[in-house]
């Protein structure tokens, strides 16, 4: 399901959302480029899953601007054209694997020998052919965690919206889901990642460093390395960190 | 509302509940246990005669409203809802969806109970048999349109199974099993007036004198109908695309 909308994937402007008396995001400005994969890393509680959840459309937002695909974040164009899973896995307990799956794949209007294969495609994505038949509640974490993702891969999205995918998955499912959302991208589909797992920053086309509901950085891995002259994304990320809190020093 | 994604629900919820065996078997077993004792306890008087309908008609509604109410609020505190509202699946597809599932179910707890009062315990009753199964379809239905609108209001598990004695016993207190409507204290009966339950009930006593009450159990569907339609309307209020 692509669309072909030449722009952005989402432009973000003036962005300003309030959870409780905190201010999680203050003013934030972001453009997110079309067929890449985009990683959104920062400490816990720097502000991504509140982000995603402004580009997905579910957050009450304070003010700015969200664009997805040329549509305010939300609306009912883009329903077909955006899948979301969240951080905590959010699929039904006592439905087997592949009922969650054909569910939401029927969610974005697959019928038929169609929507089969697309089960069966994801199944295979996600390593969990040999689980078609068990339910939910008999799965470990990771593996539930997998179906969540699922439930997204099986409408193939134009915009994936990621939160924290590849927590508390081995080494070799990793690499496996890195390398389909690379392949995705290539396809021409978009993918926001989150991850606060900084060594999975070289996977991504492109970082963006979210701080206390800031972008302190938005650059390519490269150039966030020759930037920072540090050896890898975690040192990286520290140097970055320090910068600002010594700018912000400095000008108080 | 889109039929394809309506019936993906209802197929959906099913297929939710038939993991569930205990759950079946509650749900179908309970009402005739509780219909054996009842006829038991009057036996050699007509007592059951005269409320073994009416009690035909509340146990799918009670059953239905529970069952509705905790599976929803499992759906919004898992997560499930709001990543459904981020498809096309639309409030109006998730809502008549559970009615639909769940109403489909109640067309077998129905049918067994009501087959286990008639055959089993010798219910008698002057109308036809087959209308008190539809009654007690429509009372389920409006128990999981109630138990939709009480999920919106229940924060947990607990509160929402206290929501059943808050909105269902005041109906069944007033709804005429206890004493006719038309003896209720004025004000009381005023209240009994607003109530579905009420109605439900007046619908169930009708069977069970008339041997022609076609048209007085119609009038009192249309308005359980009616309740059905506001309730599942108040509900959709409850279901937001977006949260703080």
């Amino acid at each position: 399901m692509m669309n072909n909308y030449d722009g952005p994937a989402v432009a973000i402007s003036g962005l300003q959302v309030v959870r409780g008396r905190r201010d999680v995001i203050p003013g934030l400005d972001l453009e997110i480029p079309a067929g890449e994969v985009v990683g959104l890393l920062g400490p816990s509680g720097s502000g991504k899953s509140t982000l995603m959840r402004c580009i997905v459309g579910v957050q009450i937002t304070k003010g700015g601007t969200v664009t997805v695909l040329g549509h305010p974040a939300g609306s009912p164009e883009l329903r077909k054209e955006v899948g979301y899973v969240t951080q905590a896995p959010s699929v039904y307990e006592d439905l087997t694997v592949r009922d969650n799956i054909a569910y939401f794949a029927r969610a974005v209007g697959l019928r038929g020998t169609e929507l089969r294969d697309a089960v069966d495609r994801t199944l295979a994505e996600v390593d969990l052919v040999d689980y078609g038949g068990q339910l939910i509640r008999d799965l470990s974490g990771g593996q539930e965690s997998r179906v969540s993702l699922a439930a997204a891969l099986v409408g193939r999205p134009t915009l994936l919206v990621l939160d924290e995918p590849t927590v508390g998955l081995d080494p070799v499912l990793r690499r496996d889901l890195w390398e389909l959302f690379a392949n995705l991208a290539a396809q021409g589909h978009s993918l926001v990642v989150s991850s606060h797992v900084m060594d999975e920053a070289t996977r991504c086309d492109r970082l963006v460093l979210l701080r206390a509901g800031e972008v302190l950085a938005d650059v390519t891995p490269e150039e966030l390395l020759a930037r920072t002259g540090a050896a890898d994304a975690d040192a990286a990320f520290l140097t970055l960190v320090d910068h600002a809190a010594e700018t912000r020093r400095s000008a108080s | 509302m889109n039929p394809g994604l309506t019936l993906a629900t209802a197929g959906r919820v099913l297929r939710q509940v038939r993991t569930d065996h205990r759950t079946i078997a509650l749900i179908i077993v309970v009402p005739c246990v509780l219909l054996g004792l009842l006829a038991w306890i009057y036996t050699g008087t007509h007592v059951f005669d005269l409320i073994g309908p009416a009690l035909l008609g509340v146990f799918p509604m009670v059953v239905m409203f529970i069952v509705t109410s905790v599976a929803t609020l499992r759906e919004r505190q898992s997560g499930t809802l709001e990543r459904l509202l981020t498809t096309p699946m639309g409030k109006g597809d998730f809502m008549i969806g559970y009615a639909v599932g769940f109403g489909l179910l109640a067309v077998v707890q129905a049918v067994v109970a009501t087959g286990f009062a008639v055959w089993v315990c010798g219910l008698d009753v002057a109308g036809p048999v087959w209308l008190l199964v539809v009654v007690a379809v429509a009372d389920a239905v409006l128990g999981t349109a109630l138990g939709l609108l009480a999920s919106g209001f229940a924060r947990t598990e607990f509160q929402a199974v206290q929501f059943m004695p808050a909105f269902l016993l005041p109906q069944f207190l007033l709804c005429g099993l206890l004493i006719p409507r038309d003896q209720l204290p004025t004000f009381l009966e005023w209240i009994s007036n607003l109530l579905p339950l009420s109605y439900a009930v007046d619908a169930m006593k009708e069977i069970t004198r008339s041997t022609d009450p076609l048209s007085a159990v119609a009038g009192d569907l249309g308005i359980v109908a009616g309740f059905i339609i506001a309730a599942l309307a108040l509900a959709s209020l409850t279901l937001s695309r977006r949260s703080a």
